[in-house]
């Protein structure tokens, strides 16, 4: 691909042949505030926050859609672009609880607090899930707005939709990005979700109005991983604020072993994503492994002792009693071959080749096995 | 994975992942991708929408039909029969890579008589699918390079499934399609470690890297490794045991996270002769079926509560790290089977921590002989990896195959052990379903899993269904020669005429019941894709 160079913001940035200005900006570490755009979807142009002003070009280009030429010369912060992009952002705000996001106590603020400014319990930041990670008070932040001029008009009332497994759709905190219309359609090749109704009335929904369930979707969670705001979010982590720390592992369940990073709080998962940059799935999981490991994981029926069977019941046993029972008894099937060892393909690769090891060096057979035929 | 080493030398697969997005042509046989590895099933679309040729060969009606140019309906088992009367077709054309056939491989002209058995109207009349579609299917993949072929069970789960791997391999070399990027015969492994699990040697005929228990220099390597003597006659796969154990040939076991009373064919069989086992050890994170029939049971670490590696469908090998705490008393399985061995007064047990594991791994193994726990911070490596240097190794092949030359053989068209008759007039065939797992110890466990699917319905065709007097939703009782269970019929078209499929995820209605227990003569693989039952309503 043949290099381009343009000038942004006064300074010469290379890029490759098919990129779009934002891109070449990104890569160039200018930054331009955005909603819509996502680096693995096709570009869309709908927020309007990455507005330009490019030579010879009339208006205020979208530097997602335009493509970078070479020579190009781009402006991404002057005065007026910046007036402009605040009052787009204001637009957007008009239709989302907005006070918190504008208020410069932001920081201090606790949930139930006495407001100063009389924001209802239900329209605060503080109580939105998705506090200190929600990308409109990233940009809230980095244009500056420290007031709503224009008038609220956060009244859509909708029903919080509850029915369906795994997480919760909140419409009233949409702002119509269309992020997970799209990741749902271009990544997943589902179109399980759309734009539903016009204009002023626009949601995002499900065909006729079904529950998710009843229709194409399979529960990736791509739209809850993908939405700015706090419109989707998972249910069982709902609550749980920001994790301790996070490790990154491979998943338990297909052979495709995508990378997972595990969200961990006081010595719980509590929430598992899909690694952006993972090797093989670079930011996609399935249901399973995208929902379905922190429930078993702390399952209340998780077997936490040995157990001895004694007169035809399981009677709790100590590790040593267990592990010097079985030491002793295998020693007796051993001289004849009377003895089978299934090693299991759930286990890792030290698992395994530790029971291999003990089948042949300490048991004397080779009857050992997996399912891998199953 | 027999097939693939008869014919190529090596049983994984040839090509990686990220390829599948850049072919010309995917063949996708006996795999329903979007719901037993999902986000392969990206990777199809992906090329999908770059303009590849996707055709899907399936009896059922998966979901990725929708993305396919060509959907090859062909009759349950009758894939040997598909894949040669496609290949009549390559030659017959003149579209097969001379070169690369002169070059890379041998036994070609015995194989090429061979397909004589198979021209398009025998084809046709064994697999049900018409000539045009065989041609069209054959001319797509052998025009489109790179084309790459994807399968799982699908083709493996019978008891010729040997014949249909090497039939794979076979259209692969024929057309050039091996040994470059995109290209390939690609097996998708079922379980998160399946690949690990055979490489590791947890295998009754081989070592770690699958090097041979009957060949004394390699026994004599581990012998002076380990500091012991080795038996030198390979043991018993897992269905030969049971038999063992229902003979009394075999009176203990000692099982590792398995739960063979739901994966197994012939349930009722496994749990009679696992009753006949004079001791049963079994070490799970649940007391899944199998554990509540054992003598001792041992708590187990889950994933998130260890170090270790996974390898993946593509032969990468990947960390798995500690997230948290084991929880209750539980312990990694590698930590309890030392405790058992050094209680057992052996030497070569003492490991700390699974980093140690993998240094004895890679000193005896050479595909992993350049792997340690360093090296795979960033991403992890593919196998053959036989040196600290070596980068791994994505595409299998490219040289030359691992066994030299690439094998040519001759395969004639055997069908499914058991057959339709008057008494059982249908076909069962089973698989995975998208929101479970295997057994479903783990999956089951999750609610939301089970609010999406919460019982495992018997798919059946509208025609089959009326011919019953079956409504949707009916429970119905499903009957075969080895059991019966209760289902809930769905009526679908996903379902071919004459053909039902089940599920394996659900205790209460496991197809296992039901399915066959003849195996593939190589392989040992049971016949789980096909067997017949009969459907009654239960009132």
């Amino acid at each position: 691909m043949n290099e381009i160079t343009l000038i942004i913001d006064g300074q010469e940035v290379k890029a490759k042949e098919g990129m779009t200005v934002l891109e070449a900006a990104k890569e160039a570490g200018i930054d331009i505030p955005t909603l819509c755009y996502h680096p693995d979807l096709t570009p869309y142009g709908a927020c309007r926050l990455c507005i330009v002003e490019i030579e010879n070009v009339k208006g205020f280009p979208t530097s997602c859609t335009t493509p970078a030429s070479d020579g190009m010369v781009v402006k991404t912060n002057t005065p007026q672009i910046h007036e402009l992009r605040r009052d787009i952002f204001e637009l957007i705000l008009t239709e989302h609880p907005n006070f918190c996001i504008t208020c410069n106590r932001k920081e201090r603020c606790q949930p139930f607090d006495i407001c100063l400014r009389n924001v209802s319990v239900t329209e605060r930041c503080v109580i939105c899930p998705r506090n200190g990670h929600c990308e409109l008070q990233d940009v809230a932040d980095s244009l500056g707005v420290e007031e709503v001029t224009l008038p609220y008009a956060y009244s859509k009332e909708l029903p919080i939709e509850r029915g369906d497994p795994f997480f919760d759709r909140d419409y009233n905190l949409c702002i119509l990005c269309g992020r997970c219309v799209r990741v749902c359609q271009e990544v997943r090749g589902r179109g399980a979700i759309a734009f539903t109704y016009r204009g002023s009335d626009a949601l995002i929904g499900t065909a006729f109005g079904w529950s998710l369930k009843e229709s194409e979707c399979q529960f990736c969670g791509a739209c809850v991983d993908i939405c700015p705001t706090g419109a989707l979010m998972e249910r069982t982590s709902r609550w749980e604020g920001v994790a301790e720390y996070q490790v990154v592992t491979t998943c338990p369940y297909c052979g495709v072993g995508c990378q997972l990073e595990l969200e961990v709080k006081r010595g719980r998962v509590i929430r598992v994503n899909p690694k952006r940059d993972g090797t093989i799935n670079q930011g996609q999981a399935c249901v399973k492994g995208r929902f379905g490991i922190a429930e078993f994981v702390h399952h209340p029926e998780r077997l936490t002792n040995p157990m001895i069977r004694r007169n035809g019941n399981f009677e709790d046993a100590t590790w040593d009693e267990a592990l010097d029972m079985i030491a002793s008894k295998l020693g007796k099937y051993k001289e004849n071959n009377e003895i089978a060892v299934i090693s299991s393909a759930k286990c890792t690769n030290e698992d395994n080749y530790v029971a291999q090891k003990f089948t042949r060096a300490v048991l004397g057979t080779n009857n050992l096995d997996h399912c891998a035929r199953l | 994975m027999a097939g693939l080493v008869t014919t190529l030398g090596s049983g994984a697969m040839t090509n990686s992942v990220h390829e599948i997005r850049d072919a010309g042509c995917i063949l996708a046989i006996g795999t329903n991708t979007t719901e037993g590895h999902p986000v392969i099933g990206l990777e199809i679309k992906k090329a999908v929408d770059k303009g590849a040729k996707l055709i899907v060969a399936n009896p059922r009606e998966i979901d990725l039909v929708r993305w396919a140019d060509l959907w090859l309906r062909h009759n349950p088992g009758t894939d040997v029969a598909l894949l040669m009367g496609m290949m009549n077709v390559i030659v017959d054309e003149g579209l097969l890579d001379s070169t690369f056939i002169e070059e890379r491989c041998e036994n070609f002209d015995t194989f090429k008589e061979s397909l004589k058995d198979f021209d398009l109207d025998t084809v046709e009349r064994i697999t049900g699918v018409p000539k045009n579609q065989i041609v069209e299917a054959a001319l797509i993949y052998a025009t489109n390079k790179p084309s790459t072929l994807l399968y799982a069970m699908g083709i493996t789960q019978h008891s010729h499934g040997t014949d249909n791997v090497i039939a794979t391999a076979n259209l692969a070399m024929l057309t050039g399609n091996i040994g470059k990027p995109s290209t390939g015969v690609n097996p998708l492994r079922g379980q998160n470690n399946v690949q690990g699990a055979c490489d590791l040697g947890a295998l009754p005929n081989v070592y770690p890297g699958y090097q041979a228990v009957a060949d004394p220099t390699i026994r004599e390597k581990f012998e002076t490794a380990w500091g012991c003597s080795l038996n030198p006659s390979p043991g018993l796969t897992l269905t030969d045991m049971f038999e063992a154990i229902s003979k009394g040939q075999i009176k203990a076991v000692y099982l590792i996270g398995e739960n063979p009373v739901l994966s197994d064919p012939d349930i009722n069989h496994i749990k009679e002769s696992i009753k006949a086992l004079e001791f049963l050890v079994v070490q799970d994170f649940f007391l899944s079926e199998t554990a509540q029939m054992a003598d001792v049971v041992l708590p187990t670490a889950t994933f998130a509560e260890k170090d270790g590696t996974f390898t993946n469908t593509e032969r990468r090998v990947q960390r798995v790290r500690k997230a948290i705490e084991p929880v209750g008393d539980s312990k990694p399985d590698w930590w309890i089977t030392c405790q058992i061995a050094q209680r057992m007064s052996a030497k070569g047990f003492e490991f700390e921590t699974p980093s140690q594991i993998m240094d004895e791994i890679a000193s005896l193994t050479p595909s992993y002989g350049g792997i340690s726990y360093n090296r795979l911070e960033n991403g992890g490596l593919q196998w053959p990896c036989p040196t600290q240097e070596h980068p791994g190794t994505p595409i299998l092949h490219t040289e030359r195959f691992a066994r030299g030359k690439g094998h040519f053989v001759p395969l004639e068209y055997k069908p499914p052990k058991e057959l339709p008759d008057d008494e059982y007039p249908l076909i069962l065939t089973t698989g995975r379903s998208l929101f479970h797992f295997h057994t479903g110890t783990m999956t089951r466990k999750v609610k939301g899993l089970n609010i999406l699917l919460e019982e495992g319905p018997l798919e059946i065709n509208p025609s089959d269904a009326s011919a019953l007097g079956i409504v949707d939703g009916e429970m119905v009782k499903v009957v075969s020669r080895r059991g019966e269970i209760v289902a809930k019929a769905k009526i679908t078209e996903v379902s071919p005429a004459g053909v039902v499929f089940l599920t394996f995820h659900f205790a209460e209605s496991s197809a296992n019941l039901l399915t066959n227990p003849v195996f593939d003569p190589v392989s040992k693989i049971p016949e789980f894709k096909v067997c017949a039952v009969r459907v009654e309503r239960t009132h």
